[in-house]
């Protein structure tokens, strides 16, 4: 199948190493990944702050890059969550509906990484070798907005080498929300130790998710505290293989 | 009505009742977040209500179905609001009732007091009710010497310690049983000296002055559940038997009802005295549900006034996404399974309606510039969307009020550059590579600070993916 990677600008920008592992698993289960070069951000950070007109030319440049493929994966099930729950609604709103119905199809056709993976293309051991204890936390929009539900332990529970651990209270947001984390610092932060409390109860040397934007905020509260717990993605995981 | 308007119908006036808090959310909330003691009586509470609610909604096999009725039940009931609260009107006129309407707080406020002082009494009972405390009737009646006395025991002890309710459900959720104690022994007429903190020995020094209150005064105010246009039959719940006595034993009895607690038929409740239990305190059945219709002859209050309150919710039916909003049936659900009031209470919000539902509430009643920060005290996590059993879809509001809140300059200028950079992609690859160049770092200037008071950045890559793509 060929599939056009969104990489996500945060992805791109700050945590290439997942965009990076989802092209290696994608590839090695003998697919062809393309990276449309006109790419950028999915607008999320805008819409979610309040800036939907700034928005729109992002919603209009994405659209326009992605519609020419027949599947579309994100390392993100945030950023999915807004092309599949926003971009049409934004412009819509904005009196485009011909842009809203494009965005709808874009949408349709977008998928986070362990939905592409179990629902399209019917993958759950996908070969990976990780020998580490891992916990996982499921992110809310992958949670509430996208319903992944337990697809990506399914991936994990087929990595060879990988002890799964149960995260506790593992459905309660970490606290980050985008620009929410420095809106209300205050909040924020005592949401994220609550997380960091039960991610260090699990005695797991890893912490994975779906979305690099939690892992910045838990992994950067993990490091604040020397924590000797890494973030590691979801991508990252499963490309990980005994020969490399 | 008393006016006349054209144009958008107005919002809440400003400096009566409560939607509108001292300081915005973010302050707030810091203080509240530096109570130990409050975290505590919060974490243990909500944890114990989000068990019970749970427990008795995984019994129902159809639980998600009666969510959608109950969703369907408010959409069609709002989209032909005039016609059914002119009909409900006109049923509790046939019943021997009198309908007021009040077009905000101050309207409904002067008609309440001019009917406790026609009755000539200077003191009204009081049942649990969201809207009288939202258009500040308590100090209304207080400014012309009548007191109102809360019989809900939560709210008699808000009352009792001149506190604000922190929750919709539970309003001294904030409050421990020492802390009940010191306020009983301090404020309550004719209380034992000897009182312990025992709670079934604190619940029976407020039963006793409570009885005596019920039985030597004749009014009473209270609000309503709900309200059937076809029977003009008015619809209280409630767990502690005070209000089944402060709607039977008073002589004159003043409701006081939000316009958006219509529901057009009898039948109609059967999906919401479902619900609402469940969903709120976590029980199959509601304890003591009062019904009434007008007046009846020999048999409880013999003069019955119900006053009909806009307050803002007009405005909030004229926004198309928001107006969602007005299908809460004050469960508090949203509350108690919410990250950002667990740990910050009630009382950050600044309103009688905290928590996801009065961060979607209380701008609009207000308009959002008056509550701009509120949009905002949430992660979008979606929790209060689940938990939600009407299926108000909280998350999208919110989105959609901070596209209508006003923006701090300089936001709204990184955030114009920010899409301009990211809608021209060679630009957009330059300043990621200017990012790179300038290493990690540590502390960040404000308003970003806030990031990096508790979290590291990460380590910038050597190259972004981009560019790691061109090369390979």
């Amino acid at each position: 199948m060929r599939i056009a990677l969104f990489v996500t600008c945060l992805a791109d920008t700050l945590f290439p190493a997942a965009a990076k592992a989802t092209v290696q698993v994608l590839e090695r289960l003998g697919h062809e990944v393309v990276f449309p070069p006109g790419q950028t951000c999915c607008a999320q950070m805008h819409i979610n702050t309040g800036y939907q007109k700034d928005a729109l030319a992002l919603i209009r440049r994405h659209v326009r890059t992605f519609a020419p493929y027949e599947a579309v994966v994100a390392p993100s099930g945030s950023c999915v969550g807004s092309v599949r729950h926003q971009h049409a609604n934004v412009a819509r709103a904005a009196g485009e509906p011909s842009l809203a119905a494009r965005a709808q199809d874009v949408a349709t056709r977008t998928y986070e990484l362990s939905e592409l993976l179990v629902d399209v293309l019917g993958v759950e051991d996908v070969g990976a070798w990780y020998p580490h204890r891992v916990t996982y936390h499921p992110t809310c929009h992958s949670l509430r907005l996208l319903r992944v539900g337990d697809k990506p332990l399914r991936l994990l529970r087929h990595v060879r080498g990988l002890e799964l651990v149960d995260l506790p209270a593992a459905e309660e947001c970490c606290g980050f929300g985008g620009t929410f984390a420095v809106k209300n610092a205050d909040t924020s932060t005592a949401m994220l130790a609550d997380k960091m409390r039960h991610v260090l109860d699990t005695g797991a040397q890893v912490c994975t998710a779906g979305d690099s934007s939690c892992l910045m905020h838990i992994g950067g509260g993990l490091s604040r505290l020397g924590a000797d717990v890494r973030t590691v993605h979801l991508a990252e995981i499963l490309a990980s293989t005994e020969a490399a | 009505m008393s006016r006349t308007f054209l144009g958008m119908p107005a919002t809440a006036p400003r400096g009566v009742g409560q939607l509108r808090g001292d300081e915005a959310f973010p302050a707030a909330a810091r203080k509240a977040l530096g109570d130990d003691q409050l975290r505590r009586n919060l974490g243990h509470a909500t944890a114990t209500i989000r068990r019970r609610s749970g427990a008795v909604i995984a019994e129902l096999p159809d639980w998600q179905e009666l969510r959608a009725a109950g969703s369907a039940l408010k959409a069609a009931t709002m989209a032909r609001l005039p016609e059914l609260l002119e009909r409900l009107e006109e049923r509790v006129t046939a019943a021997g009732g009198v309908v007021h309407w009040a077009a905000d707080a101050n309207e409904a406020n002067r008609i309440v007091t001019d009917l406790v002082q026609a009755t000539g009494h200077d003191r009204v009972i009081k049942v649990k009710s969201m809207a009288t405390q939202e258009i500040g009737l308590n100090e209304a009646l207080e400014a012309a010497g009548i007191a109102p006395v809360e019989t809900d025991l939560a709210e008699l002890i808000v009352q009792l310690g001149h506190d604000r309710p922190s929750h919709i459900l539970v309003p001294a959720i904030h409050r421990n049983r020492a802390e009940i104690r010191e306020i009983f022994l301090r404020e309550m007429p004719g209380v034992d000296p000897e009182l312990t903190d025992d709670p079934a020995t604190l619940a029976a020094a407020a039963r006793r002055y409570l009885r005596e209150t019920f039985l030597s005064t004749p009014v009473a105010v209270s609000g309503a559940n709900f309200a059937v246009a076809e029977t003009g039959t008015l619809v209280v719940l409630e767990s502690e038997g005070n209000g089944r006595m402060c709607l039977t034993l008073p002589e004159t009895l003043i409701t006081v009802m939000g316009i958006e607690k219509v529901v057009p038929t009898w039948r109609d409740l059967e999906v919401f005295l479902q619900l609402l239990p469940r969903a709120s305190t976590g029980e199959r059945m509601n304890p003591y549900t009062s019904m009434w219709t007008g007046v009846t002859p020999g048999d409880g209050p013999q003069s019955f006034h119900l006053v009909l309150l806009d307050n803002g919710r007009t405005a909030v039916l004229a926004d198309e996404v928001g107006r969602q909003a007005l299908h809460c049936i004050r469960c508090s659900a949203c509350l108690n399974v919410c990250p950002v009031y667990e740990r910050t209470g009630g009382h950050a919000y600044g309103s009688v309606y905290p928590g996801p539902i009065g961060a979607v509430l209380s701008p609009q009643l207000t308009g959002v510039a008056d509550n701009a920060s509120l949009p905002y005290a949430s992660t979008l996590c979606g929790a209060c969307f689940d938990a939600c059993p009407v299926q108000i879809d909280i998350p999208s509001i919110l989105v959609h009020l901070r596209n209508q809140a006003p923006h701090p300059r300089a936001e709204r200028a990184a955030m114009a550059a920010a899409a301009y950079t990211m809608d021209r992609p060679a630009l957009y690859a330059r300043a990621q590579r200017a990012a790179k160049l300038s290493g990690r770092l540590t502390r960040l200037p404000p308003p970003l600070s806030g990031w990096t008071a508790s979290r590291d950045l990460p380590e910038p890559p050597p190259e972004t993916f981009r560019d790691w793509w061109a090369r390979r």
